[in-house]
C-alpha cells in the first residue's frame, strides 16, 4: 500500500485562534461600546455590518455545533428546551441555541449573552421561526429576508427584486432599530469581503481533487466554519487565501491529509458533531472524505466553467467590477447568495443529486456517505431521492441515520457496522495495523 | 342533510372521474391550501387536492425520509399507488419542506404532463410580497395557458376569484351558524363539508351549500352539544377522530386548520387589478406557521375564533414531525391557557389510537366540567 507523507496543517492554530476570537468578540461587544446582534450562518451578515466596524455576531448554526461537541452541556441545552416543551423532533441546532439561552449558559464560558436585534434569512421551514422565538424570549427586534424565490437556473428580476427590496428594507429597519446612520462604504467593503471568502473556499475545496487529497473532511470542518461565522469579514477572507496557498503548497509537495489513502469518500449533510471519530474509523481503511456538497457548497460559491467542470464563482472584482452604490452592492449580494450550491437542493432533489455526481467525477470518489440527519430537516430534504438518483448513476452509496446535534440518535456501534459493510462491498479492507482495534 | 359532502369526500376519484366523463377539461392535482384555485378554474381545470388516505402504507420509504411528516408521505403514497391515474397535472405552492418532497417525488416517478412549482413567498408579512406574488402568479398564468391552450383572460379570472368566493362565503356562513348554542352541524360535518370543497368542483359545492343552508338554519340536531371545543393544528381530515370525540359528549365548533377555516376564511376584494387581488387574497389569509414570522398574526386570530365561537376547550393537534406547527405549539399553548381556555395537546400520525385518544379527550372533558359522560 502507498503511503504519503503528512504533516499537519500550519494555520490550524491560526484557524482555531481565529474561531475563538469571533465569539469572545461578540461576548465582549458591550463592553466596548458596540452592537450584537445574532442569526443563522447564511443570513446576509454584510448589511449589518454596514452599521459600523464595533458589530459582532453569533450566528445560531456553528454555534449550536459547538456545543452539540460539548455533549454534557449540550445534554443538558436539549433537556433544557424539552423542558419548554418544544418537540424533540425539532432542529436540533435550534434546540441546542434555545437550550444555551435559557440555561444562560455560554459554550465559550460566562453567561449567554443577549443579543440587541436578530437577523435571520428564511429558506428551511425553521429559519424564520427561530429567531421568532429568540426574539420573543429575549425581547429584542427581529427581522427576517425571505429567500425562497427558487433555483439560480430560474432566477429573474422579479425573484432576485424581491430579495433585493427586503435587503433594502432591512437597512433602514437597521438604522431605525440601532439609532445609527448606516454606512454604505462599510457594506459594500463587507460585500467585496464575502464575494472573495466564498469564492476562495470553492478554490480551497478544488484543490482537493489532488490524490492524495490534502485535506480530509473532518478538519475541513474547522475550517470551512469561518465561513459560517462571518464570511464578510476580512480576517476571514484574508485567512482563506493563507489556507488555499498552504493547501497548494500540500498539493504540489504531494502531502496529504490521510497517508494511507487509497479509497475517497464524499458524505452529505452536517456530520454528527458528537461522533467525528467515525471519520478517523474510515482511515483504518485508507478511506478519506474528501469534501461533500455540504462542506463545498454550504458557504463556498461555484459555477460552472465553460468546460462543464465545476469550479470557483468568478467575482464581480475579479470581472473588473467595481461597486460603488447601495443597490449595487445589495444586488450582488443576492445574486450572490442566490447561487449557492446548498440552497438549490430545497427546491428540487435533482439538482443537489447533479451537484452530487459532479463531486464524485470531478474529486474522483469511490462512494458516497448519507447522512440521514433527524437533526436538520432542510438539509435532510429530498435525500432518500439524492439516494436513488447515486445509485442509478451507478456510484455505491450507504445511509446512516443519525443526528447532528443531538447524540441520542446516533448509534455509534450500528453506523461503524453499516461502514463496514460499505468498505467490503468497495473493496477495501482494514489496514492491518488497525485491523481489530475498532 | 350532509349526505352529499360525505358521498363526494369518501368517493372522490369517481367524482373526479365522472368530471372528467361531463366537462372538457383536465385534473391538476394539488398539494396545499395556498393553491391558487382561481387561476386553475379560469383555465378550464379541475383543482383537486390531494390527501391522504390514513391507511399504513409501506411505498413510499424510498423516496422521503421518515423523519418528514407522515402527511406529506400519506399523499405520496396514495400517487405510487396510482390511485390518482386520471391526474393530468400537479402544482405546488410553495409552502412547507415536507408537502415540498411529496411533489419533487410525485414529479419523478409519477406520470404527469405537466408540474409547476409556484415560488410562494413565505414572507408575506412584507410589502413586497405582494408585487412579487402577482409576478409570480402571472407565470402560471402562462403556463397553464401554454399547457390548455386556453387563454385565460380577465373575464374569466373575475368569474373564477367571484366563483371561489362564493364557496368562501357560503361555507363561512355554514361556520358562522356553529356560533349558536346548539350548533345545528357537528363538527364531523363541517370537516366533511369543507374537505370536500377541495375536489369538488366549486359550481356542484356552491350548489349544495345553497341546497343546504335554509334547512340547515332551522335544523335542531337530535343529541346534546356538550362542551364546545375547538381543533387546532396542522392538516387534519381525520373523520374517524372527530366522531370520537363529538361522541362522548362534545361537539367541534371550530377549527384552524388547513384542512379547515384557515382554507376559506378570507374573500378576494376586488380592486381592478384582478391578479394582484388575487395574489393579495393569499398574501392576507389566515397564515400557514411556515409563513407566520417575524410577528405571530395568527395567534389573535385563533383567540378570536376561540372568543367568537365560545369555546370551552382547545385540541391542539400536532401532526407528527410538522415542524412548522412544532414551532407555533409551546407559544400558542401559553396564550390559550392565558386566555382562559385550557388546551389538551395530541400528537397524530397516519391512524391514530383511538382508544388511547378517547381516553385522554374524556379527561380532558371532565376537566371541562362536561357532564354527558357520566
Amino acid at each position: 500500500m502507498a503511503e504519503y507523507k503528512t504533516e499537519p496543517l500550519k494555520c490550524w492554530q491560526k484557524a482555531k485562534e481565529l474561531r475563538l476570537k469571533y465569539y469572545k468578540d461578540y461576548q465582549n461587544a458591550r463592553s466596548k461600546g458596540g452592537i450584537r446582534w445574532t442569526g443563522g450562518a447564511w443570513s446576509f451578515d454584510a448589511i449589518p455590518a454596514g452599521l459600523g466596524r464595533d458589530v459582532y455576531n453569533i450566528t445560531g448554526e456553528p454555534y449550536a455545533a459547538s456545543l452539540a461537541f460539548a455533549k454534557r452541556l449540550s445534554m443538558g441545552c436539549l433537556e433544557a428546551a424539552e423542558a419548554k416543551g418544544w418537540a424533540r423532533d425539532l432542529c436540533s441546532y435550534m434546540r441546542n441555541y434555545w437550550g444555551s439561552m435559557y440555561l444562560r449558559k455560554y459554550a465559550f464560558g460566562g453567561e449567554y449573552p443577549d443579543p440587541d436585534f436578530c437577523f435571520q434569512d428564511h429558506i428551511c421551514c425553521s429559519h424564520g421561526k427561530w429567531y421568532q422565538h429568540v426574539a420573543e424570549h429575549k425581547k429584542v427586534p427581529y427581522f427576517c429576508i425571505d429567500v425562497s424565490v427558487g433555483p439560480y437556473r430560474d432566477l429573474d428580476e422579479n425573484r432576485l427584486m424581491f430579495v433585493v427590496n427586503q435587503m433594502h428594507e432591512s437597512v433602514e429597519w437597521l438604522e431605525k432599530t440601532t439609532g445609527r446612520k448606516y454606512q454604505d462604504e462599510l457594506l459594500i467593503e463587507a460585500v467585496e469581503n464575502e464575494v472573495r471568502s466564498t469564492s476562495v473556499w470553492a478554490e480551497i475545496c478544488c484543490l482537493n481533487m489532488a490524490k492524495p487529497a490534502p485535506l480530509d473532511e473532518k478538519s475541513m470542518y474547522s475550517l470551512y466554519v469561518h465561513g459560517t461565522l462571518a464570511k464578510h469579514a476580512k480576517e476571514v477572507a484574508d485567512f482563506y487565501e493563507e489556507l488555499r496557498d498552504e493547501v497548494k503548497y500540500r498539493v504540489d509537495n504531494h502531502i496529504a491529509a490521510v497517508p494511507g489513502e487509497k479509497c475517497r469518500l464524499m458524505s452529505d449533510t452536517q456530520p454528527p458533531w458528537g461522533f467525528l471519530k467515525i471519520f478517523r474509523y474510515l482511515e483504518n481503511f485508507g478511506a478519506i472524505s474528501v469534501g461533500s456538497l455540504y462542506t463545498f457548497g454550504l458557504i463556498g460559491v461555484w459555477e460552472t466553467k465553460p468546460d462543464g467542470t465545476w469550479g470557483p464563482r468568478t467575482t464581480p472584482m475579479q470581472r473588473g467590477e467595481r461597486i460603488t452604490s447601495r443597490d449595487q452592492a445589495l444586488r450582488i449580494l443576492a445574486d450572490w447568495n442566490l447561487s449557492k450550491p446548498e440552497w438549490q437542493h430545497f427546491y428540487d432533489p435533482n439538482l443537489k443529486t447533479e451537484m452530487m455526481l459532479q463531486i464524485v467525477k470531478q474529486w474522483r470518489v469511490d462512494g458516497v456517505m448519507l447522512h440521514l440527519n433527524r437533526g436538520c430537516e432542510g438539509l435532510s430534504c429530498g435525500i432518500m431521492e439524492n439516494r436513488l438518483g447515486i445509485a442509478k448513476a451507478g456510484v455505491p452509496v450507504m445511509t446512516f441515520e443519525g443526528n447532528m446535534g443531538d447524540e441520542r440518535e446516533f448509534d455509534e456501534k450500528r453506523v461503524t457496522a453499516r461502514i463496514d459493510s460499505f468498505m467490503e462491498t468497495l473493496g477495501v479492507e482494514m489496514t492491518e495495523k488497525t485491523a481489530g482495534t475498532a | 342533510m350532509f349526505a352529499k359532502f360525505f358521498d363526494w369526500y369518501e368517493n372522490r376519484h369517481d367524482y373526479a372521474r365522472e368530471w372528467l366523463a361531463k366537462n372538457d377539461g383536465k385534473v391538476i392535482g394539488c398539494f396545499c391550501s395556498y393553491s391558487p384555485e382561481e387561476l386553475i378554474y379560469a383555465a378550464g381545470l379541475l383543482p383537486v387536492r390531494v390527501l391522504g388516505s390514513h391507511e399504513p402504507q409501506d411505498v413510499t420509504e424510498p423516496h422521503i425520509f421518515s423523519m418528514f411528516c407522515p402527511f406529506c408521505r400519506d399523499v405520496l403514497a396514495q400517487g405510487l399507488k396510482g390511485r390518482y391515474d386520471y391526474m393530468k397535472g400537479i402544482m405546488l405552492t410553495q409552502s412547507c419542506l415536507h408537502l415540498r418532497q411529496t411533489f419533487t417525488s410525485w414529479r419523478n416517478h409519477i406520470p404527469a404532463d405537466y408540474s409547476f412549482y409556484l415560488y410562494m413567498p413565505n414572507k408575506v408579512q412584507t410589502e413586497h410580497a405582494r408585487s412579487y406574488y402577482s409576478g409570480e402568479l402571472t407565470k402560471v398564468r402562462m403556463s397553464l395557458e401554454e399547457w390548455t391552450g386556453r387563454t385565460i383572460t380577465d373575464k374569466l379570472l373575475q368569474e373564477a376569484a367571484e366563483l371561489c368566493n362564493e364557496n368562501r362565503r357560503l361555507m363561512r356562513e355554514v361556520y358562522d351558524l356553529r356560533k349558536e348554542p346548539d350548533p345545528p352541524l357537528t363538527g364531523l360535518e363541517a370537516m366533511v363539508m369543507v374537505a370536500s370543497s377541495f375536489f369538488v368542483d366549486k359550481k356542484d359545492h356552491n350548489a349544495e351549500l345553497r341546497r343546504i343552508l335554509p334547512e340547515l338554519r332551522s335544523r335542531r340536531l337530535d343529541r346534546e352539544t356538550g362542551g364546545r371545543l375547538m381543533i387546532v393544528g396542522s392538516e387534519n381530515d381525520d373523520t374517524k377522530f372527530v366522531k370520537m370525540v363529538e361522541s362522548i359528549g362534545s361537539t367541534v365548533v371550530v377549527d384552524d386548520h388547513c384542512t379547515g377555516s384557515r382554507y376559506f376564511w378570507n374573500l378576494t376584494q376586488f380592486t381592478g387589478d384582478i391578479m394582484q387581488d388575487i395574489a393579495d387574497r393569499y398574501i392576507d389569509r389566515p397564515p400557514c406557521p411556515t409563513k407566520d414570522w417575524e410577528e405571530r398574526r395568527r395567534f389573535p386570530h385563533i383567540l378570536n375564533l376561540a372568543k367568537e365561537f365560545n369555546v370551552a376547550g382547545v385540541i391542539l393537534i400536532q401532526q407528527k414531525f410538522c415542524d412548522p406547527h412544532e414551532c407555533d405549539m409551546v407559544p400558542l399553548k401559553e396564550l390559550l391557557n392565558s386566555n382562559g381556555y385550557p388546551t389538551l395537546f395530541l400528537e397524530f400520525d397516519v391512524t391514530v389510537p383511538a382508544g388511547q385518544l378517547r381516553i385522554r379527550v374524556e379527561a380532558f372533558l371532565e376537566m371541562l366540567g362536561v357532564e354527558e359522560l357520566f
